[in-house]
């Protein structure tokens, strides 16, 4: 890649990152797909944005990111929320990509906390914003202690937790961020996606990579990885959600947003995946609270 | 299995702190079944001892041979990580001094003693919790109590169910550093009754770590007696206690306060 020279020496280079930074992402992306699922330690940069709003999956961006790219951002599975059009503007800026709300004509889409509903493809890069990489911090406090656990997969206690849930609630109660067994060795934070979409985090074709910017860890899944959620053989994983159709499109296979209307306990279930449901509404598609 | 065989053999087993002696060449063997006694004064060397037996520190030279099920004796320091961790959770068990250094507080008593279940393996939520029920029905816990956190436990039970989180896989041997620590007497002597039914039932061999004389005489075959990190005299522990050769054996006996 040969990226553009700015005509203005104070301008930004090329998605704001300097090149030396880029290339010590990448190296930390190439080692993150070489072991699937396996934490690497990078030197996260100072970004403009405070940490917890995606400065990790943004250095993934930047250092992926080549001026032919097509970029899509969403948040919580919308491309219209602060998160999203802050990010999306901000490549605009500093990269001048081509952006889209279109989730098949994206080559790179930044996420948090979704995966989108339409299948992705070859080519496409998904890039996650991790707040907590370790799925193991919760129950372990020392880092020392979490890294020879996962370097023995020593992972009994993943299922503790699990356990801790089914005798609490009936069943498996965690709903996010549902910890995963990539490819036989390593157990990731899939990020807070909704246990909803674990099933597409396996053998999927894009490329996904997942980046925490405090925590300074990158970890990436190559395509078409096995990716496992973590259950018990009478408790078996379900991805759940809301069971009802989409109010704007009637669609009844996407993970919907509760969304109260009014003060008499009135209540709109709508997709969460905005292009989804937009595309859907095009084509003709109309659910009950359509207007 | 082979009972003319040792369990546990150590051989020279030496730790030092700098200049300071933590326990200096050891060695003793552990037959099946036998409850060995360590007893001695605090700064004796007798919590470093039964560190480096279990794993927990690394000595500066000695060997601790265990015979191990599937390949016979192997001395456990020179093991690898995954196998020594596979071996503290199915064949060994550490029962520590304070309830709160050996229980996880934040996680509920079927979750404690099931987890050594889970690190091997078991993926069957009902077999899990039977087992585990099971468990807390022989410490004596009341199984309703199975979803309750251990911080909502007394001392007492709190030390019985982390007895049942370290015996739930039927292990062979159990290294116990100050069991009846910290309890009042009466709940003591129940823990103790517990223990010495549980290690006949199960066939357990166990070494105890303890500065309680009564405490070695009701559950210990043998004794050992550690003055300064050496061991000092060693025999059966009738014989010991009530015919003391060493000096500093005699003073042991002589300082316990008769009512």
């Amino acid at each position: 890649m040969n990226p553009q020279r700015p005509d203005n020496e104070a301008a930004y280079n090329f998605a704001y990152l300097d090149e030396q930074t880029k290339r010590m992402i990448r190296r930390a992306i190439l080692k993150g797909l070489a072991i699937p699922g396996y934490q690497v330690p990078f030197a996260s940069r100072e970004m403009p944005m405070p940490y917890g709003w995606g400065t990790g999956g943004v250095q993934i961006s930047a250092a992926v990111l080549t001026p032919e790219d097509r970029f899509k951002v969403i948040d919580q599975g919308a491309d219209d929320t602060t998160n999203a059009v802050s990010i999306r503007a901000f490549f605009q800026r500093t990269a001048d990509v081509e952006t889209t709300t279109r989730t098949a004509e994206a080559t790179v889409i930044q996420t948090r906390h979704r995966i989108p509903e339409q299948a992705l493809t070859e080519g496409q890069i998904l890039v996650y914003q991790v707040p907590i990489p370790e799925p193991l911090r919760f129950l372990e406090p020392r880092e020392t202690e979490t890294r020879r656990m996962h370097g023995l997969r020593d992972y009994g206690l993943v299922h503790v937790k699990l356990y801790e849930d089914i005798a609490r609630h009936g069943h498996i109660a965690t709903a996010y961020a549902y910890p995963v067994l990539v490819e036989g060795h390593y157990v990731m934070d899939p990020s807070p996606i909704p246990k909803f979409d674990n099933p597409k985090l396996s053998d999927n074709p894009a490329i996904q990579l997942f980046g925490a910017g405090r925590e300074q860890r990158i970890y990436a899944l190559p395509p078409y990885s096995d990716v496992v959620s973590l259950d018990f053989e009478d408790h078996p994983f379900e991805p759940s959600k809301a069971d009802h159709p989409c109010g704007l499109c009637g669609a009844e296979d996407s993970y919907l947003d509760e969304v109260i209307v009014d003060d008499a306990g009135g209540r709109l279930f709508v997709c969460s995946d905005t292009d989804y449901c937009e595309t859907r509404r095009a084509q003709g598609f109309r659910g009950k609270d359509a207007a | 299995m082979n009972s003319d065989r040792a369990l546990l053999s150590v051989r020279g087993l030496t730790k030092r702190y700098g200049a300071h002696v933590g326990c200096a060449d050891v060695a003793f063997d552990l037959y099946p079944g036998e409850v060995m006694g360590i007893v001695g004064e605090s700064g004796s060397g007798k919590s470093t001892l039964l560190g480096c037996m279990a794993g927990h520190l690394a000595p500066d030279s000695g060997q601790v041979i265990f015979d191990t099920r599937a390949a016979g004796p192997r001395d456990i320091l020179t093991m690898s990580e995954p196998e020594r961790r596979m071996l503290t959770r199915t064949d060994w068990a550490f029962v520590h001094q304070h309830a709160r250094d050996g229980l996880r507080m934040g996680v509920s008593a079927g979750g404690n003693v099931g987890e050594r279940l889970m690190a091997v393996g078991a993926r069957n939520y009902g077999a899990i919790r039977a087992r585990v029920a099971d468990w807390l029905e022989r410490v004596e816990i009341d199984a309703g109590r199975i979803d309750d956190r251990p911080a909502t436990f007394s001392g007492g039970m709190q030390q019985r169910l982390q007895i049942a989180r370290n015996l739930v896989t039927g292990p062979r041997l159990a290294f116990m550093d100050e069991p009846t620590g910290g309890l009042d007497v009466s709940v003591q002597a129940r823990l103790l009754d517990l223990l010495r039914g549980l290690v006949r039932d199960m066939g357990l061999s166990a070494v105890i770590v303890t500065h309680d004389l009564a405490v070695v005489r009701l559950l210990a075959d043998r004794l050992m007696v550690m003055k300064s990190g050496r061991v000092v005299e060693t025999g059966l522990t009738d014989q010991v206690l009530d015919d003391p050769q060493h000096g500093y054996t005699q003073l042991l006996v002589s300082s316990v306060l008769q009512v």
